[in-house]
């Protein structure tokens, strides 16, 4: 296989979806990027120390992570660890289950995704709906989120239109407008209805407790008014150390992901119904999920973990823009997923080790990050790996560097194939087996080879 | 972005490391980059046994045959000079990429010091040498690439300072500067198809500005940029950043 998997499907995209990605990614980065620099005078100093916070909580989770627990205990909520997938669609099962619950309204949450939560609570009976737009209209389809934020970048409106009339919610009407009144009128009656509101949380301040829950619908809030349970499934690197922390991390998360000066709602939950409130849920359980982080937290791409779920990394990366976040055949795509779904796989790696290969390295990706996350040095990482594992996924359309390493080590051979390279210029190059050449010049023409060329001029000339 | 932690230069001897690719493709360009130095009054030791600095097998994911080849070029620029490159890609291999693959390696001080010496040339010009200005005259619109490598490096606001100073030199700016050319080393070959649509995305900004030609401080994204221009039928100029300093001169 000369080409890379994701190549092949970006080779494969139809040009209205890829024009989507691109139009939608590059509108959001570039009024991420304005505003940042318009409102703050140093935003890579506030990235730098956001990095330092979240990089700080990933180095102290053995202390932090029982204190959250005894705080959130103090303030009244349940508190259940899940070190595996399997685990924490388990633990949702029981509280469900102890309280006869069988419907379930969600908020968006990427953890959801990841222990394939919607599909594990269906095979025991219970509807588990989503409220986002967005991840509703992925539910309707069978379809997967290609975004972290932005789940159906991926969809034009008439795509959705046709998708709603199918699912008998209207006749064809792509006016979002009525797509999302039509949306909201059948999920209010779902609020209604659930026994339990799930959601993530984007942060966890170990000094109070308070679960940080932002979102621009609402439908966070509606899934926590009407049922009587609320179900917070969380990754244990989600803590900040303090309240205050939060004041950074949400300025940079809002105008990172979305080009907002904030959401349009943050909430901060601390504790269940209090004796004193007239509504909200009687119960409050917080999941913290593992599923492989404490194997990324003893890798050395433990830096990963201070991921804040913005997306800026894929809205700016030409290869998402170019191939979409399902090319990435994982949760988590982009330059973010390219690191943290291979890691996450555990002893699946190999199965994903190709994603660290779709990287021009260019580093665009690092310079926008909100916590200042080196993807590109963790990339590098991960395709030393992917080649110290023999991974076939990985070497795909690579050429071998070992006999190139030899050359390149020895000066007199060196010097010698600089010369013989000549023989290039007058070879049919497009008709030579050799792969790596053969892309080249697919699209592009080789320059004329000049091997050897500066050093005779070096060395015959009169120096000034 | 990367780590580019150098030690003040003193002398004025510096060692000229050429790349693999203007020893294989662009002579002109190292050239360029020795007269450039010598105009900056530079002395220039050219040690023969240099080769590569290592980065596509860095990349490529091979470290251990990355690190033969650093180790390799570690030997032939021994000494305290500083060691300069036409190439913003190559120099942050040198201070970057390397110490990276070389972290559990016991010969990982050496590494970082030639790190702490190397410079792109024009890093060195400007920030190295303390240069603001450059004399002559050069009649172009010249469209600066932003070089990846030169990403959080002194590179890029070196080159504008240099060229700007040049009379007759007209900066022109185009669209998604951010952007990568899509040449990425391996990736080019590995990924042709997202290799392409990069390309031809950078050169659709670029030709919007309507330049007299390309400018870069790496041939690496020029070598892309243009093969793929011409192979459209559409050939466009390039000069690497020393070429234009070093002809500039002419009319000094």
């Amino acid at each position: 296989m000369a080409q890379q998997l994701i190549d092949q499907f970006a080779a494969r995209l139809p040009a209205d979806r890829r024009a989507a990605v691109y139009q939608s990614t590059k509108t959001t980065h570039e009024k991420r990027t304005a505003m940042l620099f318009d409102q703050f005078a140093e935003p890579h100093r506030l990235r730098a120390l956001a990095g330092g916070i979240k990089q700080h909580v990933l180095e102290n989770l053995d202390t932090l992570l029982p204190a959250v627990e005894a705080k959130l205990q103090a303030n009244g909520a349940q508190v259940h660890w899940a070190a595996t997938a399997e685990a924490a669609c388990a633990a949702v099962l029981r509280i469900m289950q102890a309280r006869g619950a069988t419907k379930l309204v969600k908020a968006k949450t990427m953890v959801s995704e990841e222990i394939a939560l919607e599909h594990f609570l269906a095979a025991h009976g219970i509807e588990a709906l989503e409220t986002d737009l967005g991840e509703f209209i992925v539910q309707l389809d069978h379809d997967r989120p290609s975004h972290i934020v932005r789940p159906i970048i991926h969809k034009n409106r008439r795509e959705i239109a046709q998708s709603f009339e199918r699912h008998g919610l209207g006749a064809y009407d792509d006016d979002p407008q009525t797509i999302t009144r039509r949306a909201r009128q059948f999920l209010r009656q779902k609020y209604l209805q659930a026994d339990v509101g799930l959601t993530g949380a984007n942060f966890v301040s170990v000094e109070s407790g308070r679960l940080v829950l932002v979102t621009n619908e609402g439908n966070s809030r509606f899934s926590l008014a009407a049922p009587k349970c609320h179900i917070a499934l969380v990754g244990i690197e989600k803590l900040v150390p303090r309240d205050r922390d939060l004041g950074l991390l949400l300025n940079l998360l809002a105008r990172s992901a979305t080009a907002q000066q904030l959401t349009v709602y943050t909430e901060f939950i601390t504790g269940p119904k209090a004796a004193t409130q007239p509504d909200g849920p009687e119960e409050l359980h917080v999941i913290f999920v593992d599923n492989g982080r404490t194997d990324v937290l003893a890798s050395e791409c433990r830096a990963i973990l201070r991921c804040i779920r913005c997306g800026a990394c894929m809205n700016v990366c030409p290869v998402y823009r170019q191939a979409s976040g399902h090319a990435y055949r994982s949760v988590y795509p982009g330059p973010v997923g390219a690191v943290l779904s291979p890691l996450l796989a555990g002893k699946k790696f190999p199965e994903l080790a190709d994603l660290p290969k779709a990287s021009s390295l260019c580093g665009a990706c690092h310079e926008v990050c909100p916590v200042d996350i080196p993807i590109p040095d963790l990339l590098l990482r991960l395709r030393d790996q992917g080649k110290r594992a023999g991974a076939p996924l990985a070497a795909a359309g690579t050429p071998p560097m070992g006999a190139w390493a030899l050359l390149a080590s020895q000066p007199a051979a060196w010097k010698a194939a600089l010369l013989g390279g000549k023989i290039i210029n007058y070879l049919p190059t497009k008709l030579l087996p050799v792969p790596p050449l053969r892309a080249w010049e697919k699209s592009r023409t080789l320059p004329e080879w000049r091997g050897g060329e500066f050093r005779r001029w070096l060395r015959h000339r009169t120096t000034p | 972005m990367l780590n580019a932690e150098r030690k003040p230069v003193t002398g004025k001897r510096v060692q000229l490391m050429a790349t693999c690719l203007c020893d294989a493709f662009y002579d002109d360009v190292a050239r360029a980059t020795v007269e450039v130095l010598e105009h900056a009054g530079c002395t220039i030791d050219f040690p023969e046994g240099q080769t590569c600095c290592g980065q596509p097998a860095l990349n490529g994911g091979d470290w251990a045959a990355a690190r033969k080849v650093v180790r390799h070029t570690v030997r032939t620029f021994a000494g305290e000079d500083p060691v300069i490159l036409p190439s913003g890609s190559c120099a942050a291999m040198l201070f970057h990429g390397a110490p990276l693959a070389f972290e559990h390696e016991p010969d990982l001080a050496a590494v970082e010091a030639l790190g702490r010496r190397t410079w792109e040339l024009l890093d060195f010009l400007v920030n190295g040498l303390g240069l603001t200005s450059w004399p002559g005259r050069y009649d172009a619109r010249i469209a600066l690439h932003r070089a990846c490598h030169a990403r959080g490096t002194g590179s890029l606001p070196a080159a504008l300072t240099l060229l700007r100073s040049i009379r007759g030199v007209e900066v022109v700016e185009f669209g998604e500067l951010e952007q990568c050319c899509g040449f990425g080393g391996t990736f080019s070959v590995a990924f042709p198809h997202i290799s392409q649509a990069m390309g031809d995305l950078k050169l659709e900004h670029i030709r919007a500005a309507r330049p007299d030609l390309l400018a870069s401080v790496d041939m690496s994204c020029l070598m892309h940029l243009s093969g793929r221009a011409a192979h459209e039928g559409q050939p466009i100029k390039i000069r690497h950043v020393a070429q234009i300093l070093r002809d500039a001169l002419a009319s000094a």
